[in-house]
Formats: structure tokens, C-alpha cells, sequence
């Protein structure tokens, strides 16, 4: 079974506020200037940033804000996200793997950026929805 | 040079707790725009069984991230941070974190490994409350990059 589609936009604005938020300064998800000189193509979203997205999208599928049991993901390619006021966008889709007699629900995630797989082996386990 | 093999299954010391507040869940809620009131109203955080607001599920990284500078800034281990990118990142919950939470971290190395000029450090942390109780298990690979 397929979930739906959910999108996400992501600006600069997003990262400046979930490097506040998260403590994680690091310049490359700032400064168009170290994030080249790092060989980087621009500035990028934390990882972690793009699972949390993920993570929102697990949970609003699960129908419960307290549903994800298990959650991991593998970051394959970064995400690009240009100074302007569109951003980029990440776009999740998931499908159920499994509905265990325990009363959960494993759930294979896929997460892109312009059609490009930004995570790989993304899997979460959520409490079974009502 | 690459990282010592020697370092797999080392246990660190536990780290001194952070305490989890309620206006830091609030915060990172919303930045990453998870608006369900059980991240920011108490009474609908109680509603589903909780103490008080429940972190969205990435919100342990807060805790762990702060805590796994005892691994990175080990000069024995003598990792090059500026090298480094993020590889993988799992969650196990026991139950979510909620404000009020104390939380320690205890990191052990679990895994390291040298392939195509890269380091691959592999660590997990338990994240407990003082009292002992489990809240949530979390694994972080990092790549190290090798000198091009």
C-alpha cells in the first residue's frame, strides 16, 4: 500500500531557524562561500533536517504524534537549497512493508529532491493506526 | 591517517544530564514545522498519556549531538571534524522524550572501518533517564573523508 505524497519546501529561512533550534552551526548550511570551499555545490539542509521533515510525514501518516517507534535513514546526496525565496522542495513517499501482529506497522520510505534520492534504506517502524 | 581499529567497543563515561525543556521542544517543533498541539500544548500532550509536550522523533539529535563531542574531541581517537559528513542516523524509542525529561548519554563505539580512503566511525548511544530507564537507543555513522 502507497501513502500519500506529502511535499516539503525548504528556504534558507528553514535552516538558519533548525540550526538555532538544533545547535548544529556548522556554515555549510549558511555560507554559500565555505560550503563551496568544502566542494560542496551550495549550501545544503542538515541531514538531520531533512529527517525531521521525513519524521513529520511518518507521523502524520501514523495519525499520532508519539507513533514512531523505530526511524532511520542513510543520507545519500545533499540537499541543494539556493538563496531565494522558493528554496527547494523534498518530496516523501512510503509504502507499507509489513502489519505485525504486535501492533505495529513498518513503513519503507523514499525521500527526493528535484527527482534525486536524498535518503536510501529510510525505514521506520510507527505504532498501527486505529 | 586512518582512524584505530582498537577504539570498537569503547564505552565512554555517562555524560551529565540534560535537562529537556518545554519552550527547546516548542522550538524545534517548530522548526521543523511538526504543529500537532502534543508538541506544544501540555493538556494535548496529557490527553495522549504524557507528563508534558512530546518531542518530535528526531529531537533526540539535540541531546546525542552535544553528547558525541566526547568521541569527536577525543585526541586519542583523533578524528578531523571538519572532515566529516553524516552517513546514516537511527532512532529505537522506548517511549518519546518529554519535557521535563532528564536525559543521559552513554556513547560506545561500535563500529570502525577504512574503505575507498574514508573512516566509517559507527556509535551508539543510550539515552536514559538518571534512574536508569531506557528512552531511546541512537546509532550515528559518520564518514570521515579522506585526504583527495
Amino acid at each position: 500500500m502507497e501513502l500519500p505524497t506529502k511535499t516539503f519546501r525548504v528556504t534558507r529561512a528553514d535552516l538558519v531557524r533548525y540550526a538555532g533550534a538544533s545547535g548544529d552551526f556548522n556554515p555549510i548550511h549558511w555560507s554559500d562561500r565555505f560550503a563551496t570551499k568544502v566542494g560542496l555545490p551550495g549550501v545544503i539542509a542538515h541531514g538531520m533536517f531533512t529527517m525531521a521533515l521525513v519524521g513529520r510525514a511518518v507521523a502524520e501518516w501514523a495519525g499520532a504524534p508519539d507513533a514512531v517507534v523505530d526511524y532511520g535513514v542513510r543520507f545519500t546526496r545533499p540537499v541543494v537549497v539556493p538563496d531565494d525565496d522558493a528554496g527547494t522542495e523534498i518530496e516523501v513517499t512510503a509504502r507499507v512493508k509489513e502489519v505485525t501482529g504486535e501492533g505495529l506497522t513498518r513503513l519503507d520510505i523514499t525521500a527526493t529532491c528535484r527527482g534525486e534520492k536524498v535518503l536510501s534504506q529510510a525505514r521506520a517502524v510507527i505504532r498501527t493506526p486505529r | 591517517m586512518p582512524l584505530d581499529p582498537s577504539f570498537v567497543g569503547r564505552t565512554y563515561p555517562p555524560t551529565a544530564p540534560y535537562q529537556v525543556g518545554r519552550e527547546k521542544i516548542r522550538e524545534f517543533a517548530t522548526a521543523v514545522g511538526a504543529t500537532d498541539p502534543a508538541h506544544h500544548d501540555p493538556d494535548a500532550a496529557r490527553a495522549l498519556g504524557h507528563p508534558d509536550v512530546v518531542a518530535p522523533p528526531t529531537f533526540p539529535v539535540v541531546v546525542t549531538m552535544a553528547a558525541s563531542q566526547q568521541i569527536i574531541e577525543d585526541p586519542a581517537l583523533g578524528m578531523d571534524y571538519s572532515r566529516v559528513v553524516h552517513g546514516d542516523q537511527r532512532f529505537a524509542y522506548a517511549r518519546p522524550v518529554v519535557a521535563g525529561d532528564e536525559l543521559v548519554c552513554v556513547n560506545t563505539i561500535e563500529d570502525i572501518n577504512h574503505r575507498g580512503g574514508h573512516d566509517f566511525l559507527t556509535t551508539r548511544t543510550d539515552v536514559r533517564t538518571p534512574a536508569g530507564e531506557p528512552v531511546v537507543t541512537v546509532w550515528s555513522k559518520l564518514v570521515v573523508r579522506g585526504e583527495a
